[in-house]
């Protein structure tokens, strides 16, 4: 034990978080060793980003310790946790793009001068010591950062890490946008920090490279800590099987036959840089259920389907009738809906009333020109309150002060008083209590019931797996493939979709 | 469940209501505070010279309030007024009709905020730098047109300017019905609401199928209009046009409508507010006059009135 607290860099012990009562971290244990590469692995939501918030300081750990080479420590900003040598490099880098690789770099400590003034030419000979160090070639200490490629300004941050003589990187998905070549660069920097005793914190969806350059890896599941292993000791398909091992579905509902009618037809839709060759169908009455890794094109095919992506190649067919669509105006007229996934940005009028956010795609569709008529919109938003419990003062409430479920369901009525044929969700239950997550799974399966086609885009394994008639898997932009629901297992979804199955 | 509809029926929540109220009652409170110190305040003269002063700024305020709302800002309405008004006067000194004179000088108007609008929408330039352009513009092709002289405007449109029905301005009337009909736009009307969820929200807007270029383009063309019809009622009221009124004529029709309790964040406001706003301006200026207070006090005390309106409205939200 002395031992291992001697060597371990950063030691957590039970750290517990949870946010407005949803408990997000376990007691949690994780120990990275000095020169370690450590892994972390785990779905969308098992708490791996929360995580490396608490160690670099953005949020603070409601129960448990976190240890720095064996002094006790508690970060109350990222400004503190950088002083103790703590970097991160974020997924959606972090770096100025409008002003300079030295400022960047140097930003916070750029002179300490008492004028304030900078010595560019030191900070510009510091900056290509740095850049050689990071091997980053044919870039200048002057230059713009937005004119630099996705893996540079990696790099730059690497370089950051370095300046500030970090001890520890947490880096969080660093090759989700990186060609091969450059992860192949990217994964000897990573050996090469290792052996100048910097600690990584490697958290990534692909296997290949967690088993290719980790020391140890950790499992995270549902906030909890499954356990922690060497890579000799086991394969990439026990991983899965260890990230994705909760039981099955607690009750499996009623389920229904969907029928065979054909509701939407998508032939060869691509979006440059998105995602390429979709094809789909999507009968009356069925739940069809879309998997995949964040950031695999998910999102961008349902906008793209209803109309907000421009230079959208390919063709949708809606019962049979090619259609053109331009505009959501056109997609809501098609009879398709869409729930976009980010509730607050793309969603929510907060400033409006429950009842305004609940008519406001109706009126638009209908009565675009119309006056208002007020006792009808009462009736009509009261009657949705009703039907689907939305939890709220009256319709006259400002819909910022109710909770996300009850929020959700609120955009949810304002697509089912559009009566749509086809209604996409993505990720419909994201930050919603379990109650409310429930109430929404019966909605969906009721309304296929009625004949609407869903297409429902989530994260969350258990909840595709439920839900869906046949589930599509993309990764990295593409249809990676297609599993019935009798065939459907979180294992062979989570091969799918981290291409392990190739 | 009926009774329920009952007990909800009251549309504008109170929230709403509170906030019109708190500079009603800034409004009562100044006029009764000058009611006591000048005898002349209260006259029936007094006040419908005041209301004839606001009138121009009240009808450009509603189109403003509207392109706030929408989260955008206009700041060519003082430029497209003078462009307006010598454009009728301009074109009736051509011998054309001069009602027929109003009509082009209004789709000279609206042309230009439509010009506002597709540069704001298509070409997605920020409106502050599209308007602050379309300022220099408007005002520059103003001078051209003129040679920088006033122009002789005395016909019978000068009617809307200069007239009285009974002991009512016209310009009075016309403003009072521009506020009623942008009242009635914004709280009983679809697309008037859609004004509010695009400044909301513009991107869930867009997502719940509105025409968020459309609403724009409305927005700037109505501002355009306005501003014209407001050049032809200052023109008319002075009997000439001049290239240079409506100048610095931006910033108090901002004033009124952030007085009145719109956001410049989008998505908040109201007419009524508008109008209140305005009057509490003019009320403050007038009352200067009456008081025999220099005239640069009363300059400093707008810029007072401005911050503080907006500032006790954030500790109300807060």
């Amino acid at each position: 034990m002395a031992e291992g607290t001697i060597d371990a860099r950063l030691d957590l012990q039970g750290i517990s978080k949870s946010f407005s009562n949803v408990q997000v971290l376990n007691k949690i244990t994780f120990k990275c060793l000095h020169g370690e590469v450590h892994a972390l692995v785990g779905e969308n939501g098992a708490g791996k980003s929360t995580l490396m918030k608490i160690i670099s300081g953005v949020y603070r750990l409601d129960e448990g310790k976190l240890m720095m080479d064996g002094e006790d420590r508690l970060f109350n900003s990222p400004r503190e946790a950088q002083a103790a040598g703590i970097a991160m490099i974020h997924q959606e880098l972090s770096l100025a793009q409008g002003i300079s690789v030295m400022e960047n770099i140097f930003m916070g400590h750029l002179t300490n001068h008492p004028l304030g003034l900078i010595n560019y030419k030191d900070l510009a000979s510091r900056t290509l010591k740095l850049l050689a160090e990071v091997g980053l070639k044919g870039v200048r200490p002057e230059d713009i950062v937005s004119d630099l490629s996705v893996s540079q300004k990696q790099l730059v941050e690497i370089a950051k890490a370095l300046s500030l003589d970090a001890k520890v990187i947490i880096m969080d998905e660093p090759t989700s946008s990186l060609s091969m070549i450059e992860t192949e660069n990217l994964l000897s920097m990573v050996q090469k920090l290792k052996q100048q005793g910097i600690s990584i914190i490697y958290i990534s969806h692909r296997l290949e490279e967690v088993f290719q350059i980790s020391d140890r890896i950790t499992v995270l599941r549902d906030g909890i800590s499954v356990g922690t292993w060497r890579p000799e000791e086991v394969t990439p398909a026990k991983i899965v099987a260890l990230m994705v091992g909760r039981e099955a579905s607690e009750t499996l509902p009623v389920f229904h036959e969907c029928q065979k009618d054909l509701l939407l037809e998508i032939n060869d839709l691509s979006r440059p840089g998105k995602f390429a060759n979709i094809n789909l169908s999507l009968c009356k009455g069925e739940i069809l259920g879309i998997s995949g890794l964040v950031g695999a094109g998910r999102s961008d095919l349902a906008l793209a389907i209803f109309g907000v992506e421009s230079k959208v190649q390919g063709s949708i067919k809606v019962q049979g009738r090619l259609i053109t669509i331009k505009s959501p105006a056109d997609a809501i007229k098609a009879g398709i809906a869409l729930v976009p996934e980010d509730r607050k940005l793309q969603s929510l009028f907060l400033g409006m009333t429950v009842g305004e956010n609940i008519v406001i795609a109706e009126t638009e569709k209908n009565h675009s020109f119309a006056t208002i008529d007020r006792k009808k919109e009462l009736a009509v938003s009261n009657g949705f309150i009703e039907k689907l419990k939305i939890r709220t003062q009256s319709s006259q409430q400002k819909i910022e002060y109710l909770s996300g479920g009850n929020q959700q369901k609120a955009v949810l009525a304002k697509w089912l008083l559009c009566n749509p044929q086809i209604l996409i969700l993505d990720e419909p239950t994201r930050g919603i209590d379990v109650g409310a997550k429930e109430e929404i799974y019966l909605l969906i399966q009721d309304l296929a019931k009625q004949g609407v086609g869903v297409i429902l885009i989530s994260s969350e394994l258990p909840e595709v797996l439920r839900l869906s008639h046949r589930i599509l898997v993309m990764r990295e932009g593409r249809m990676a493939g297609e599993l019935e629901r009798s065939d459907a297992t979180p294992e062979k979804v989570m091969l799918l979709a981290t291409g392990q199955n190739e | 469940m009926g009774s329920e509809i009952m007990n909800k029926a009251k549309y504008r929540s109170p929230f709403k209501m509170f906030k019109e109220l708190g500079i009603l009652l800034a409004l009562l409170a100044l006029c009764a505070g000058l009611s006591i110190a000048s005898p002349y305040f209260l006259e029936g003269t007094n006040l419908i010279n005041i209301l004839r002063q606001i009138s121009v700024i009240g009808i450009l305020a509603v189109g403003q309030a509207f392109i706030i709302i929408s989260g955008e800002i206009d700041l060519s309405v003082g430029s497209v007024l003078a462009l307006g008004g010598v454009v009728a006067a301009e074109v009736t000194a051509k011998g054309v009709d001069p009602i027929l004179a109003v009509l082009i000088a209004l789709l000279v108007g609206g042309l230009a905020g439509f010009t506002n609008g597709i540069l704001v929408t298509k070409f997605r330039i920020n409106s502050f730098i599209v308007t602050l352009g379309m300022l220099s513009v408007a005002r520059g092709i103003t001078l051209l047109i003129t040679g920088g002289m006033p122009i002789s405007f005395n016909s019978v449109a000068s009617f809307l300017g200069g007239g009285y029905i009974s002991v009512i301005p016209v310009s009075v009337i016309i403003m009072f019905a521009i506020v009623m009909l942008g009242h009635f736009f914004a709280t009983r009307t679809v697309m008037g609401r859609n004004i509010f969820a695009v400044g909301s929200n513009k991107r869930a807007a867009e997502l719940s199928g509105i025409n968020v270029v459309k609403v724009k383009l409305i927005n700037f063309t109505v501002m355009g209009i306005l501003a014209a019809l407001s050049g032809v009622i200052l023109a008319g009221n002075l009997l000439s046009a001049s290239p240079s009124s409506g100048s610095g004529y931006e910033l108090d029709v901002i004033a009124a409508v952030v007085i009145g309790g719109a956001s410049l964040a989008g998505g908040e406001g109201s007419i009524i507010g508008v109008l209140i706003g305005a009057a509490l301006l003019g009320v403050l200026r007038n009352g200067f006059v009456l008081l025999n207070i220099s005239a640069y006090w009363q300059v400093v005390a707008i810029g007072v009135v401005i911050v503080a309106a907006v500032g006790l409205d954030q500790l109300r939200k807060h």
